[in-house]
């Protein structure tokens, strides 16, 4: 209390020319005092040191016509070029679908909206990109901007449950769209998940991995509080096995094992798909511990409210407790989720071509001898950036929420 | 208010007995509650008070003796506890609203969902309530917006929103600061007057005097003496409750 009561006191007593300005700021909290001074010059100096080996390398020593060359391949690996034409059309969806959104839930989710539609006009300053890409980043945005419009002009009550639907049936043609069907000389001829590589790889596994295992974790770690026995002790065991199992060794075993369990002919041939079989369960172990974190953060006082009330365990347990205890480990579950986000590129351990795959058979190419650094710096540029936007995105969840204001 | 017409028993417990453990935390508790009756529960801490009341709606399990709410007999049986529950409300001392909801959502949840009431009826009814305990201008507020008076007040209106028979209290006034408790205990003193049967766990002598039917003594996990407030405050027959008492006022 007395310090909080200090503080605008402390600040009253500066002289006022050096209350808010920039030499002020430096004076009191970069040289405050001799050793306080002596450290600020030494950082600075070692940035700059650093900063300037980075920089020299970049744009002196650097060969980046290797990004250029293989772009299409490290942004969808073997997806046939005659088919691009889907996935920007997935992106252009993806696009209106984020400016409906924006419209329907504004509250909750523009902060986040405003970032993903900057994002094509971000990229479209990209250097090396070819002009069909720029034209087509256009199209994005331009869809945005219609999706906001289209989803203004509709007289809509329910606008939650507006946007689940619309994220449903967005899902569901993005991987008719992704897959493709009918005849092989159709207008959408299929395409085998083992030809989806690069960068679209990495995000399809990690947002299926994350989504698919979400729901699953949310069960283990209720099960894990199960008052039966049978249900409880199947969770443990699932959780702890899991979790005393890197994550690698799964992926083998998906890759050998799983079609001892599965009858024959069941379509989890294609070992992409097997792949998301391992990160899903392994996933699901780490959601779970986290979201049973946050159920043991509700009070006791909580579950009696809910049944003095009359609430049947499974109305408490969806109506009172799960989003409390939910919205507690936002950041958690995140962090998990980002880390799960780096950790597909296992997969190319399994010789499966995401991003990490694509880049060490760029690498292994004649062609392009000697450009590892070129290529993996470009690679971890683009795991920050996507990482960075989910960390950025969830901080803004979490204000709008009110996380830690209750 | 010593005068009952109604002579129906709508709480009846016989010979209840409760352990943690090795711990016997009630000693055949016996007591009979008239309908529309207001019986305040007084005792040291840790006499059983709050167990004895939680057993009757069974958010604490009686191991031995009879419990009947409403002439449904309280066993392991799921339907009649969550029968029993729906015709109880309880109001807590850290009053346990939902802090993710709104004061409206806190207030309609349970009649949405438990008596399948429609959303625009359960919350013209909670409006109704929420202008009996004084604060319809809060509905669309946070608990953790509003005082703890107010919290509390909206932890009745909670209650009272599934139309229960009887209300059980459980030291409601005292997580509250000194200003913030008359307009809890005036609220309270409202319910009484419109007849609700209340079970009141409480350290407010005045209210138990002014309010109360009947004052049950506790101690040590047993009911050691019931009677009138008159009866309490003026001849009071056992040595602990004389002890108590003198302690209290
Ligand atoms: N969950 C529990 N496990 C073990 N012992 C308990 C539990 N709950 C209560 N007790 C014990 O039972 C006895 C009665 O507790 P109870 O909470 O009913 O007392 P009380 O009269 O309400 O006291 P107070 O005025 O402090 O609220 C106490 O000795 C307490 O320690
Ligand atoms: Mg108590």
């Amino acid at each position: 209390m007395t310090t909080a009561a200090g503080t605008p006191s402390d600040r009253s007593v500066l002289p006022v020319t050096e209350r808010y300005t920039v030499l002020g700021w430096l004076r009191r909290n970069l040289f405050s005092d001799l050793f306080n001074s002596l450290l600020t010059i030494v950082a600075i100096g070692f940035v700059i040191f650093i900063a300037r080996l980075l920089l020299r390398w970049a744009f002196v020593n650097a060969e980046w016509g290797v990004i250029p060359a293989n772009f299409n391949l490290i942004m969808r690996g073997q997806y046939p070029s005659a088919e691009a034409w889907r996935l920007w059309l997935i992106i252009h969806l993806l696009g209106a679908v984020v400016g409906m959104m924006w419209r329907l839930i504004s509250g909750q989710f523009s902060g986040a909206a405003r970032v993903l539609v900057a994002i094509p006009f971000v990229l479209m300053l990209i250097p090396f990109f070819a002009m069909e890409t720029r034209l087509n980043l256009l199209i994005t945005a331009a869809a945005s901007g219609v999706g906001y419009l289209f989803a203004g002009s509709l007289y809509i009550q329910r606008r939650g449950r507006a946007t689940a639907y619309l994220l449903l049936v967005y899902l569901v043609v993005m991987l008719i769209l992704l897959r493709g069907a009918g005849a092989d000389e159709g207008l959408m001829p299929p395409v085998q998940p083992i030809l989806w590589g690069g960068l679209l790889l990495s995000l399809l596994l990690a947002f299926f991995g994350i989504t698919l295992s979400f729901p699953l974790g949310v069960l283990l770690a209720l099960g894990r509080q199960s008052k039966l026995p049978a249900i409880r002790v199947i969770s443990v065991v699932y959780i702890e096995f899991i979790r005393g199992v890197p994550l690698i060794s799964l992926l083998f075993m998906g890759q050998v094992m799983l079609q001892l369990f599965l009858p024959d002919g069941f379509p989890l041939v294609d070992r992409v798909l097997r792949a998301l079989v391992a990160i899903t369960l392994f996933s699901a172990a780490y959601t779970a511990e986290n979201v049973r974190g946050g159920l043991q953060s509700i009070s006791r006082g909580q579950y009696e409210a809910a049944q003095a009330l009359g609430l049947s365990t499974f109305q408490s347990t969806i109506h009172i407790i799960l989003p409390q205890a939910l919205r507690a480990v936002i950041p958690v579950l995140v962090g998990q989720f980002i880390s799960l986000f780096k950790d597909t590129t296992l997969v190319a351990l399994v010789g499966i071509f995401d991003l990490l795959g694509i880049a060490r058979t760029i690498i292994a190419n004649p062609d392009w001898l000697g450009t590892q650094p070129e290529v993996f710096a470009f690679i971890a540029v683009l795991f920050w950036i996507f990482s960075y936007s989910m960390s950025y995105a969830s901080r803004r969840i979490e204000q709008r929420l009110g996380v830690g204001e209750r | 208010m010593s005068e009952n017409s109604t002579t129906e028993e709508i709480i009846i417990c016989q010979d209840v007995c409760k352990w943690f453990g090795d711990f016997q935390a009630l000693k055949d508790c016996s007591l009979r509650v008239m309908a529309q009756e207001v019986v305040v529960i007084i005792g040291p801490s840790g006499s059983g008070k709050s167990t004895f009341i939680r057993c009757i709606n069974r958010l604490e399990e009686h191991q031995a003796g009879d419990i009947i709410v409403d002439g449904i007999p309280l066993t392991r049986d799921v339907r009649n506890i969550e029968q029993i529950r729906s015709e109880a409300g309880m109001v807590f001392q850290q009053f346990n609203l939902f802090p993710h909801l709104t004061v409206m959502e806190n207030i309609t949840l349970a009649p949405i969902q438990v008596r399948k009431m429609k959303k625009e009826e359960a919350q013209e009814t909670a409006m109704g309530l929420l202008n009996r305990v004084g604060i319809p201008e809060q509905a669309d507020k946070y608990p953790g917006q509003l005082s703890g008076g107010q919290q509390q007040r909206v932890a009745i209106a909670r209650s009272l929103a599934m139309s229960p028979k009887i209300m059980l209290f459980d030291e409601p006034t005292s997580a509250l600061d000194p200003e913030m408790i008359k307009e809890v205990l005036d609220v309270m003193q409202e319910l009484a007057e419109t007849g609700m049967t209340m079970l009141v766990v409480t350290h407010e002598m005045g209210f138990a005097r002014e309010v109360a039917d009947r004052i049950v003594f506790m101690d040590g996990g047993e009911i050691m003496e019931v009677g009138t407030p008159e009866h309490f405050f003026t001849n009071a027959q056992h040595e602990r409750t004389k002890l108590f008492l003198s302690q209290i006022l």
